[in-house]
């Protein structure tokens, strides 16, 4: 199963449509300016300069009260993950264990865990691990999955059988188990090994799609005319295959950056994810979920930020996916 | 027909042996399991090495693993460290998961489905946005925060259900544990359900079936929804073997024994030969579940013909 | 048998609504026959009494298993069970005479020969048995057992013999005047002709000579214990059976014992003890046990063996705040430690309040200034290795690490290191790879000062992980072994501690108490002095 057919759905018309507060006027007007409409973004443009479809989707997008909102909410995360100390002054590790448990107070907004630990500081300063390991497992996901799908969709033959094959092997060991095991003994407390696990285990997913996007492109009708032109194989992958089968794999990588996130956080619940002193949105959940009853704010506040920044990854990914659809032109 | 399935058959096989290798080598990346089982002492060298003698660890990976493999043939999957044949952790695990799995893809079925449904032939209204911002909350959500909060609200605040299940784990205890596990899915076959229902609300033969008159349920239940279903029901097929491996957060949470139960423990105890014995019978079910989906795919949809 | 308990419940609740004293438990009352659900863990290892080394096997062999000494569940102290007399002249060859009228639940007569074989057994390299050091000091071990990879030569002990049925003999390698004390240990237990016969239908379904016996065992799910009618010894069980029950995680054991599904949860977990007294209503239980957390060193590692070391060491000793972290993450589930033994053995027993002195203390200024004068942290950092899968390790690791760091003024200087699994932890402490201190934890075999030093600070003792050697300590516990008088055994345990103290072989923590809650059915609920709780005692309804 690939990832493409879980939904091919406009959540942006849905969102406009339904009304949701701050989207006013534009979320009014949505339904005529609905894409599929006539003199959509499939006739010709105000502008001169030649449509492709990444022109096109940008257009759609800039206009996307979803991308916007996601995209905001992605900027803000990465800010803080490049100055946390601009938001929150204090020390992610400075802990007195005699504050641990408390409710929020002037200055300590969020509380205290069970350390004793500001957890305002804390979920601060998470962001920056969990970007980190996001942005980073999904760039080598997708470049290592892209890279093997493509050759084997593109070489074909008994090179594409063993591709397969050695995808599906990966593709058939649960995450998470293989997680457990992967990761019980590394000792390194950097986000290193819980990249490149996640690489490890997450390639075949990107693999399988690329590799399909890869069969279909080259059918098309200009791939076969360069080929007939008697364009070199390389040439023929890198200029002509590769950019335009390149879109599943964006929409995929986007989707699946949100669930390595939360993977993270699991992993950490499981006690094998990242280890202090690192700070972690999934070490810190961990640590509270016991102690739910006493102190619901050091669960809460790591997990909410948790969500909202995976539901902004798979958002993103959702507005990305519906403007480099063309069905939906 | 016949000639598809011996090839996707015959290509299990290389699948098969590369992935309980894979596994064999990673568990034994773990390193050596006696030291665990003295406590807090160091074994004595003497009988350490006729524990590892007993449990073939004293030998090459390869030879292991050939070993081990060999006798996976003959039906016997070894022993646990506390002496109890695997096979017969099998037999208490598996029927749980099953029953857990069962429960999950019913979730998924009836509600996920129905939710599709309304929400796909409710395209723009408040219920359709509602839902749809609902599955996305859902999929963002780890299992086991959505696990740990409704264990505590319904088990221990509300006492609706028992926090944890028994030993039998008969059906009833189950439906918590089923519907967090199913969680992330329910959410996915949801949305896949609304983009199918409402892509194919505007085809040809749904509008030729409403101009001739027929009531709308007819058109409903007897067209849309059995043309629609296709890409649910191989998602849901995939879904089984992710879901029978996939839960050992959830078993863990609500202390199910389980099939994860028996793999995290194997695990922490680094016990090779359950571990590998488990994942070999999981690596069976997620290909065969594969296979099974992309035949029910050519029987659902009479487009697609296998030669 | 589960929808029974829910079924009785039900109707004790109404009837309690209606009547409000019906089925509410006053402690005179109980009904003998009504059985009760416990929690329990997953045995490790085979369930043979020699080898079995934790506690939730442990609990099961205390069921159903009586050796020759038993350790009073109050004092801890060994009391004569199944033997006669233990008898000696010299602390080296003991004569036991086992009581006469004692029989294993599948009938079989309890001799003098049952115990012999089962010690055997247990000793013998070829049944890979984990606790077959136990016999070591009997006459004929390096025989039956070689340690260093050679051939074993003989099957059975030649330290032990039959004098007649009721009757054997003990010789040990070396003079041992607690050794009498020591065989309340399960690993002591007599076996029946049934455990060597047919060993795998024991292993099924183990058959002993306790106050229980095996109804029927689920592995990996769950043991059902039942009250043995026709057993002879003193302590029959006041309740109708156990039904043990496997729990993955404390914390779903607690949840469980508040919905109303188990009745007795031993191991409350830290995260819960906030709540226990209000969730309970005093059905709640915390007394000490023989535990005791430390810190151990890597000897082996140059750079915390170099002379001064003992300096940091005492320094970081100093640098905990041990008071804080035993209220706030163990809320007096455990006890500031301030010797190297436990409170279980008592004043006269060779517990010593107060021997750490003030290296025990929270000195935060001391403890900077020691760990400076002593050559600072080898490369400025510390950190401290544990499990991450069992207990509830993190916390007070990362408590301590934080305690650590205030006290040095670095948030950076200690750091927990968290090890996937208790087999991985135990590899690094087997093959010398520890690179700071690590978590130590020890939980007496048998109540006897000797069992907290001789097997942890020992040259080259079983679970001496620190590689720790004096001679000053080695000497004093050999003396201390042979000498006969129990009160001069003990001072001089004492002193050979103080040796201990002075270098700071390990840093003491704390006490750990056994806790247990229990459901509205139970009363008489009791821990000994290993944790486990007196199941015999407990009555229902």
């Amino acid at each position: 199963m690939s990832e493409q057919h879980y939904e091919s759905e406009r959540v942006v018309a849905v969102t406009g449509v339904g009304g949701t507060v701050d989207l006013g006027a534009d979320g009014t007007e949505r339904p005529g300016k609905a894409p599929g409409g006539p003199g959509g973004p499939g006739g010709p443009g105000p502008r001169d300069r030649p449509r492709s479809l990444w022109s096109d989707a940008w257009r759609d997008l800039r206009r996307n009260p979803v991308f916007i909102v996601s995209g905001l909410v992605i900027c803000f995360l990465v800010l803080i993950s490049l100055w946390p100390s601009a938001i929150a002054s204090g020390s992610p590790l400075a802990c007195d264990l005699a504050k641990a448990q408390e409710g929020p107070r002037p200055g300590h907004p969020f509380g205290f865990d069970g350390q004793g630990c500001d957890v305002y500081t804390r979920t601060v300063h998470g962001a920056r691990t969990s970007v980190t390991v996001g942005v980073l497992a999904t760039l080598g996901v997708a470049v290592l999955g892209s890279v093997l799908g493509a050759l084997a969709g593109f070489l074909g033959g008994v090179w594409d059988a063993v591709l397969s094959r050695i995808t599906d092997v990966f593709f058939a060991i649960p995450v998470v188990l293989g997680g457990l095991v992967l990761l019980s003994v590394i000792t390194s407390n950097t986000v290193w090994p819980v990249i490149g696990f996640i690489v490890l285990l997450g390639w075949p997913q990107i693999s399988r799609i690329a590799r399909g996007s890869v069969i279909t492109v080259q059918q098309n009708d200009y791939v076969q005319a360069a080929r007939a032109l008697g364009a070199s194989r390389t040439r023929l992958l890198l200029r002509h295959i590769a950019p335009n089968a390149v879109a599943p794999v964006i929409v995929v990588a986007t989707i699946a950056l949100g669930t390595y996130i939360a993977l993270e956080a699991t992993l950490s619940y499981l006690g094998v994810g990242l280890k202090p002193p690192s700070v972690s949105w999934g070490i810190d959940i961990s640590a509270a979920s016991p102690y739910v009853r006493n102190a619901p704010h050091a669960l809460l506040w790591p997990s909410g930020a948790l969500a909202v920044t995976v539901l902004a990854f798979i958002m993103l990914g959702d507005a990305v996916r519906d403007a480099l659809d063309p069905k939906l032109r | 027909m016949g000639r598809y399935v011996v090839r996707r058959l015959v290509q299990m096989v290389p699948v098969f042996v590369g992935a309980t290798l894979l596994i064999f080598l990673m568990v034994n990346v773990m390193g050596d399991p006696i030291a665990g089982l003295c406590g807090e002492r160091r074994c004595d060298p003497a009988t350490a090495a006729r524990l590892r003698a007993e449990f073939g660890l004293d030998r090459p990976v390869w030879q292991q693993y050939l070993t081990y493999m060999g006798n996976v043939f003959t039906g016997d999957f070894g022993t646990a460290f506390n002496g109890q044949e695997v096979t017969e952790l099998m037999a208490t695990a598996f029927p749980v998961t099953l029953r857990l799995t069962l429960i999950a893809i019913l979730f998924e079925i009836v509600v996920g489905v129905t939710l599709g449904v309304v929400t796909g032939l409710r395209r723009g209204r408040p219920v359709d946005t509602g839902v749809l911002l609902l599955t996305l909350v859902v999929i963002s959500v780890p299992t086991f925060v959505t696990g740990l909060l409704l264990q505590l609200l319904l088990g221990v605040k509300w006492g609706w259900i028992r926090p944890s299940v028994s030993t039998e784990a008969p059906f009833a205890e189950l439906i918590l544990p089923g519907l967090v596990l199913a969680s992330v899915s329910l959410a996915y076959v949801t949305r896949l359900t609304r983009t199918s229902i409402a892509e194919n609300r505007r085809s040809d033969y749904v509008r030729t079936a409403i101009a001739k008159g027929l009531p709308r349920h007819r058109v409903v239940t007897r067209h849309l929804l059995r043309n629609s279903l296709i890409p649910v029901v191989t998602f849901i097929g995939a879904d089984v073997g992710f879901l029978m491996g996939g839960a050992i957060v959830t078993e863990r949470i609500f202390n199910i024994h389980g099939v994860g139960y028996q793999l995290y423990q194997g695990i922490l105890r680094q016990n090779t030969q359950t571990v590998v014995g488990f994942v070999t019978v999981l690596v069976l079910v997620f290909l065969v579940a594969n296979l099974v989906v992309d035949l029910l795919y050519a029987v659902l949809d009479p487009r697609i013909r296998y030669v | 048998m589960r929808g029974a308990t829910h079924a009785r419940w039900a109707v004790c609740a109404v009837a309690a609504a209606l009547a409000a004293t019906a089925c509410g438990g006053g402690s005179g009352s109980g009904d003998a026959g009504a059985v009760l659900s416990a929690s329990w863990g997953d045995p490790q290892n085979p369930l043979e009494p020699a080898n079995t080394n934790e506690v939730q096997g442990g609990k099961v062999l205390d069921m159903i298993f009586r050796g020759l000494k038993r350790y009073d569940p109050e004092t801890g102290e060994a009391e004569n069970m199944l033997a006669e007399r233990i008898e000696t002249s010299d602390s080296q060859h003991y004569t036991v005479t086992v009581k006469d009228g004692w029989t294993f639940s599948n009938g079989e007569k309890v001799t003098a020969r049952s115990f012999v074989d089962a010690w055997n057994y247990g000793a013998s390299l070829r049944n890979n048995q984990r606790n077959a050091y136990f016999f070591g000091y009997i006459a004929g071990y390096d025989e039956v057992h070689p340690e260093d990879g050679g051939e074993q030569t003989a099957d059975t002990l030649s330290g032990l013999e039959v004098v007649d049925d009721r009757t054997f003999t003990v010789t040990l390698s070396q003079k041992f005047s607690g050794f009498p004390d020591t065989l309340g240990y399960n690993a002591f237990a007599p076996l029946p002709r049934a455990f060597f016969d047919d060993h795998d239908a024991w292993l099924e379904k183990p058959v002993g000579n306790g106050p229980y016996l095996v109804d029927s065992y689920t592995r990996g799910a769950q043991m059902s214990l039942r009250a043995w009618n026709d057993y002879p010894g003193p302590d029959r069980a006041r309740n109708g059976g156990v039904d043990l029950k496997v729990y993955t995680d404390s914390n779903t054991a607690y949840t469980d014992l508040l919905a109303g599904n188990l009745d007795l949860a031993d191991d409350i977990p830290a995260s819960q003890l906030k709540n226990v007294r209000s969730d309970l209503d005093g059905r709640y239980l915390n007394t000490p046990a023989g535990i005791i957390q430390t810190l151990a060193f890597p000897y082996y590692d140059e750079d915390w063996n170099r002379p001064g070391m003992e300096k940091v060491r005492k320094g970081l000793s100093m640098a905990i705040d041990r008071e804080q972290i035993t209220d706030t993450i163990f809320r007096g589930t455990r006890t500031p430690a301030t010797d190297w033994t436990s409170p279980v053995l008592g004043e006269d027993g060779g517990f010593k309040a107060g021997l750490c002195g003030e290296a025990c203390e929270h000195r935060p200024d001391e403890a900077r200034r020691l760990v400076a004068e002593g050559g600072g942290l080898p490369g400025g950092r510390v950190t401290l290795t544990y499990n991450a899968d069992t207990g509830s390790h993190r916390e007070w690791v990362d408590a301590v690490c934080n305690s650590i760091n205030n006290a040095l003024d670095d948030e950076r200087a200690c750091t927990g290191n968290p090890v996937g699994t208790f087999a991985d932890f135990r590899n690094r402490i087997t093959q010398r790879k520890m690179s700071g201190p690590f978590r130590a934890g020890w939980q007496m075999d048998y109540p006897l000062v000797q069992n907290f030093l001789q097997p942890l600070y020992y040259t080259d003792a079983s679970s001496n992980d620190g590689k720790w050697s004096d001679e000053e300590f080695d000497a004093l516990v050999d003396r201390a072994n042979r000498e006969t008088d129990a009160a001069r055994a003990v001072r001089l345990f004492q002193r050979a501690e103080e040796v201990v103290r002075d270098r700071m072989a390990a840093i003491p923590l704390w006490y750990q108490n056994g806790s247990a809650g229990w459901s509205e059915r139970l009363s008489d609920v009791k821990l000994n002095p290993f944790s486990v709780p007196v199941y015999d005692q407990i009555k229902v309804g």
